[in-house]
C-alpha cells in the first residue's frame, strides 16, 4: 500500500465517519416524528398523501398486519416493474425504440430491484427505455430502499415501547424515508454528479464522428460511435444512497457516463455508505443509549478494515502471470501499477479497490472495477463480504437489522456462557426471538449453497461459467452470494441472462430479502410486546470493548466460516494454483 | 386485514412512483440543463462546423501509430458506447494471457526500438470498454513512437501530453491521467 493509497482510504474513512452525527440524529428526528426542518415544512404535503390514502397514521399495526402491507406494497412493485419492462415499446419515452424486455428477464429484473438486489441479468444501455429506467427502475431504487429502512424502524420501536402490540405504521415509515431522508440527499447528489458530466436528458443518444476509422468484427468500417445518453444521474444518486446499485449502463459505475472522475467517485462512494453508518447512531439515538449505536458500528469496522486493507494491497501486488510477460506493474508517480485488468485508469488500484469492498460490505453491488477480474484472494473478500449476510454496514436498513439478529444471537451465546437470561436494551431475549434470529442468520446459507450446488450439477448452470477452472465455479458462487445477500454485483463474466439464472437467482433473491424482513418484524413485534427489566449488576453490558469483539466474532463464526469449504474450492484453489504457476 | 391494506398499498404506490418515478428526474433534469448544459448533454467535443466529434469522457479505438493508443475495449466493435463492457476475464484465464500477448506483440511491433517495460493499463482491458484514459506512464512510452511517426519532437509531443493530462483532484483523490482523444485531436491540429 503506497502512501497516497493510504491517504485517499483515510480522507474517505474521515469524511464517512463525520458524517454519522449529523446524519443518524437528522434520521433518528424524522422517525421519532420530531420537528427537524424538512418534515415541518412539508407536512401538509405528507398528510395529503395519507388522506388519499386513507391511512390513519395515529394507528399503530399489529406485525402481522405491517408484514402484510409491506409484502403487499412490495408485490405490487414486482408486477409494475414486470408490466413496464413487457410493455415499453408501447409507452413514451423510447427514443431508441427498444423492443420489449424477455418475460424471464423481466421477472428476474422486477424481483431484484423490489428486493433491493439490483442484480443487473440486463446490459442497460441495450435493453431499456428511458420511461422503464425512470418509472420502473428508479421508483424501486426509492421504496425498496425505503422498505428496508421502514422495517428497522419497526424493530428499533419493539426496543423502545413496553408491553404494546403495535410496532408503528408501515405507511408512514415507506413515506418518511422517501419524502425527507432519500428523496432530498438524492436530489443534492443528482445535481453533483451533473456537474462531474453524467449526463441527465431526454435526448436521443449522440452521433460521433470517429477520428480513426475501425472495423467490426466482420471486417467493415465503422465510422461513427454512438453515444448512449439518458436521464442518468437521478437514477445513479438514488442506486448509491438506497443500497441499490442497479446501473443506467451495462458496466454501472466504470462507465465514464456513470462515474466519470475521481470527484465523482467520491460521492458515489460516499452515497454507498452514508446511509448504512449513520442508521448505526439513529438507532442509538432512538433506544436513548447512543453507546449502543457506536458499538454496533465498531463491531461492524473490526470486520471492515482488515477487508479493505487486504483489498488493496492484494490489487496493488499485480498478477504475476503478467510479470514474466515482462509488463511494468510497479506503483510509480506516473502509474497506479498493479492489477488493471477490469480497472479504469482514472480509478486506478486504491479506489477500485476501496470501491469493491465497500460495495459488497454495504448491500449495494454497483461495481466500478470488474470483479471478475480482481485477484483470486482479493475477489474472495467482496464475496465473503456478502456470504457474512450483509451485516457490515449492509443495505440501507436491512443492514442493521440483520446485524441487530446477530446482536441478538450473540447476547444469547454470552447469556449461556454467564448462566444469566439474555437481555438486550432492557428485553428478554427468548425462545421466539432466538428462532427468528436464527432464521435471520441461516437463510441466506441455504439460498447460497443449494442453488450453487443445483447449478453446478446442472448443464443449464455450467452453461452460464464463462472463465475456466476454480474460477468458474467462484462466477456461481458469488451469483447466488451476490442474490440471496441482495447485494446484485457479480462476476460479471457469467452468463446469467438465461432462464435457469433468471429464475434461480430471482427465487434466491426473493427469499433472501423477505424470509428475513418478516422474521425481523415477528421480532419487533415479540419485544414490543415485552416489559422492560431494569439494568442491575448481573446484566450484560453490550457496549463494552469485550462484548464488540464478541459480537463481531459471532458474525464471523456464524456468518462466514459456514462458507470456508466453498470458498476453498473456488478462489482459494485458484490462488494455490496460481502461485505454485 | 389484508383487505385494508389494499388502498394505502395501490395509493401510496401510484403516487411514490409519480414522485419519485417522474417528478424527481424531471426537477433534476431541469436543474441540470441550466446549470450544467454541456455536462447534462454527454460533454460532447464540437468542431468548429458542428458536428461531434466525440465525447472527452468517452474513449475512441486507435491503433494507428500516428496516434496514442488507449487501454483495450472488450466491447465489439471495439469503444463501443451503446454497448459498454469489461473483458471479465479472470487473472488465471489462458484467455487474459493471449490478449496481453497480442497487445504486446502489436506495441512492439509498431515501435521495435523501445527496449522499456510496457506499463500495464496498455495491455489490459478496461472495466467498461470504454476507458478515455491512461496513465501517464503508458503516454510517455508511446511518445518516442509518435515523433518518429510524426517527425516531432519528443519534447512537442510531451507537451502536448502535459496539457491534457488531468492530475490528482486536489493533488489527493483519483489517479493522474491522459484523456487519449484530446491528445490524439491536438496531434492532428498541432502545426510547426
Amino acid at each position: 500500500m503506497s502512501l497516497n493509497d493510504f491517504i485517499q482510504a483515510a480522507f474517505f474513512l474521515i469524511v464517512v465517519f463525520l458524517t454519522v452525527k449529523p446524519l443518524g440524529t437528522y434520521m433518528a428526528h424524522i422517525y421519532e416524528g420530531s420537528p427537524a426542518g424538512l418534515n415541518v415544512w412539508l407536512a401538509p404535503f405528507e398528510k395529503w398523501i395519507y388522506r388519499l390514502c386513507g391511512v390513519k397514521t395515529e394507528t399503530g399495526m399489529p406485525w402481522k398486519t405491517y408484514a402484510v402491507a409491506m409484502v403487499l406494497f412490495n408485490v405490487l412493485g414486482i408486477l409494475a416493474v414486470y408490466a413496464i419492462q413487457r410493455l415499453q415499446a408501447f409507452l413514451p419515452l423510447n427514443p431508441m425504440a427498444m423492443p420489449a424486455v424477455s418475460p424471464d428477464s423481466s421477472f428476474n429484473t422486477a424481483v431484484s430491484f423490489a428486493s433491493n438486489t439490483n442484480w443487473q441479468g440486463y446490459g442497460g444501455e441495450s435493453t431499456m427505455s428511458y420511461l422503464t429506467q425512470m418509472l420502473a427502475l428508479t421508483v424501486q431504487n426509492f421504496v425498496s430502499a425505503a422498505t428496508g429502512m421502514a422495517v428497522l424502524v419497526a424493530l428499533i420501536r419493539g426496543f423502545i415501547q413496553k408491553q404494546m402490540n403495535t410496532i408503528g405504521n408501515f405507511w408512514v415509515d415507506l413515506v418518511r424515508s422517501v419524502l425527507y431522508v432519500l428523496l432530498p440527499l438524492s436530489i443534492v447528489f443528482a445535481v453533483a454528479f451533473v456537474s462531474q458530466g453524467i449526463p441527465q436528458t431526454f435526448h436521443n443518444s449522440a452521433a460521433a464522428k470517429l477520428l480513426q476509422t475501425a472495423k467490426d468484427s466482420n471486417g467493415k468500417p465503422v465510422i461513427e460511435q454512438d453515444l448512449a445518453l439518458g436521464p442518468v444521474a437521478s437514477q445513479i444518486a438514488i442506486k448509491q444512497l438506497g443500497s441499490n446499485g442497479g446501473g443506467f449502463y451495462n458496466v454501472n459505475s466504470a462507465h465514464p457516463y456513470e462515474n466519470p472522475t475521481p470527484v465523482s467517485n467520491f460521492l458515489e462512494l460516499l452515497a454507498i455508505v452514508l446511509i448504512p453508518v449513520a442508521l448505526c447512531y439513529s438507532f442509538g439515538v432512538m433506544v436513548k443509549d447512543r453507546r449502543q449505536g457506536w458499538a454496533i458500528l465498531a463491531a461492524m469496522f473490526i470486520i471492515f478494515l482488515p477487508c479493505l486493507w487486504a483489498g488493496i494491497q492484494i490489487e496493488q501486488q499485480g498478477n504475476p502471470l503478467l510479470d514474466k510477460l515482462g509488463v511494468d506493474q510497479k506503483a510509480s508517480d506516473f502509474q497506479p501499477g498493479g492489477n488493471m485488468e477490469g480497472k479504469e485508469a482514472r480509478f486506478g488500484i486504491v479506489n477500485s479497490s476501496l470501491w469493491a469492498v465497500s460495495t459488497t460490505a454495504v448491500a449495494n453491488g454497483s461495481v466500478n472495477c470488474m470483479h471478475d477480474s480482481l485477484m483470486p484472494l482479493s475477489g474472495l473478500i467482496p464475496l465473503w463480504l456478502i456470504q457474512m449476510g450483509e451485516v457490515i454496514f449492509g443495505g440501507v436498513g436491512c443492514g442493521l437489522y440483520g446485524m441487530i439478529a446477530f446482536v441478538i444471537v450473540a447476547v444469547f451465546i454470552a447469556g449461556l456462557m454467564i448462566g444469566r437470561t439474555p437481555e438486550y436494551l432492557g428485553k428478554k431475549i427468548e425462545v421466539f426471538e432466538m428462532k427468528m434470529a436464527s432464521l435471520v442468520a441461516l437463510i441466506p446459507h441455504l439460498f447460497i449453497l443449494i442453488p450453487t450446488a443445483i447449478a453446478v450439477l446442472t448443464v443449464a448452470g455450467k452453461a452460464g461459467i464463462s472463465n475456466p477452472g476454480p474460477h468458474g465455479f467462484s462466477e456461481i458462487l458469488y451469483a447466488f452470494s451476490s442474490a440471496a445477500g441482495n447485494n446484485g454485483s457479480a462476476f460479471g463474466g457469467i452468463n446469467a441472462n438465461t432462464v435457469f439464472y433468471n429464475v434461480m437467482t430471482a427465487i434466491a433473491m426473493f427469499f433472501g430479502r423477505y424470509w428475513l424482513a418478516i422474521p425481523m418484524l415477528a421480532v419487533a413485534g415479540s419485544l414490543s410486546a415485552k416489559k422492560i427489566v431494569p439494568t442491575t449488576q448481573g446484566t450484560l453490558p453490550t457496549h463494552t470493548p469485550l462484548f464488540v469483539f464478541f459480537l463481531a466474532m459471532v458474525v464471523l463464526v456464524v456468518g462466514a466460516l459456514v462458507f470456508f469449504p466453498a470458498l476453498a474450492l473456488g478462489p482459494i484453489a485458484e490462488h494455490l494454483m496460481l502461485v505454485k504457476g | 386485514m389484508i383487505l385494508a391494506q389494499i388502498r394505502p398499498a395501490i395509493v401510496s404506490f401510484v403516487l411514490l412512483s409519480a414522485l419519485t418515478g417522474i417528478l424527481y428526474p424531471l426537477v433534476v433534469t431541469s436543474i441540470a440543463q441550466s446549470v450544467f448544459h454541456k455536462q447534462a448533454e454527454g460533454s460532447l467535443i464540437l468542431l468548429k462546423d458542428g458536428k461531434v466529434a466525440g465525447s472527452s469522457l468517452i474513449g475512441q479505438n486507435f491503433d494507428d501509430p500516428k496516434y496514442f493508443w488507449g487501454r483495450i475495449s472488450a466491447t465489439s466493435p471495439a469503444y463501443n458506447a451503446s454497448a459498454s463492457s469489461g473483458s471479465n476475464l479472470g487473472p488465471t484465464n489462458p484467455a487474459l494471457m493471449d490478449e496481453v500477448k497480442a497487445r504486446i506483440t502489436a506495441l512492439k511491433a509498431a515501435d521495435p526500438d523501445n527496449q522499456t517495460p510496457i506499463p500495464v493499463d496498455l495491455v489490459t482491458s478496461s472495466a467498461s470498454g470504454l476507458d478515455p484514459h491512461v496513465s501517464l506512464a503508458a503516454a510517455f512510452y508511446q511518445i518516442p513512437r509518435i515523433a518518429r511517426v510524426r517527425g516531432l519532437s519528443q519534447q512537442e509531443i510531451k507537451i502536448l501530453v502535459d496539457q491534457n493530462t488531468r492530475n490528482r483532484f486536489l493533488g489527493l483523490l483519483g489517479e493522474p491521467v491522459v484523456n487519449v482523444l484530446l491528445v490524439n485531436l491536438a496531434l492532428d491540429a498541432y502545426k510547426k
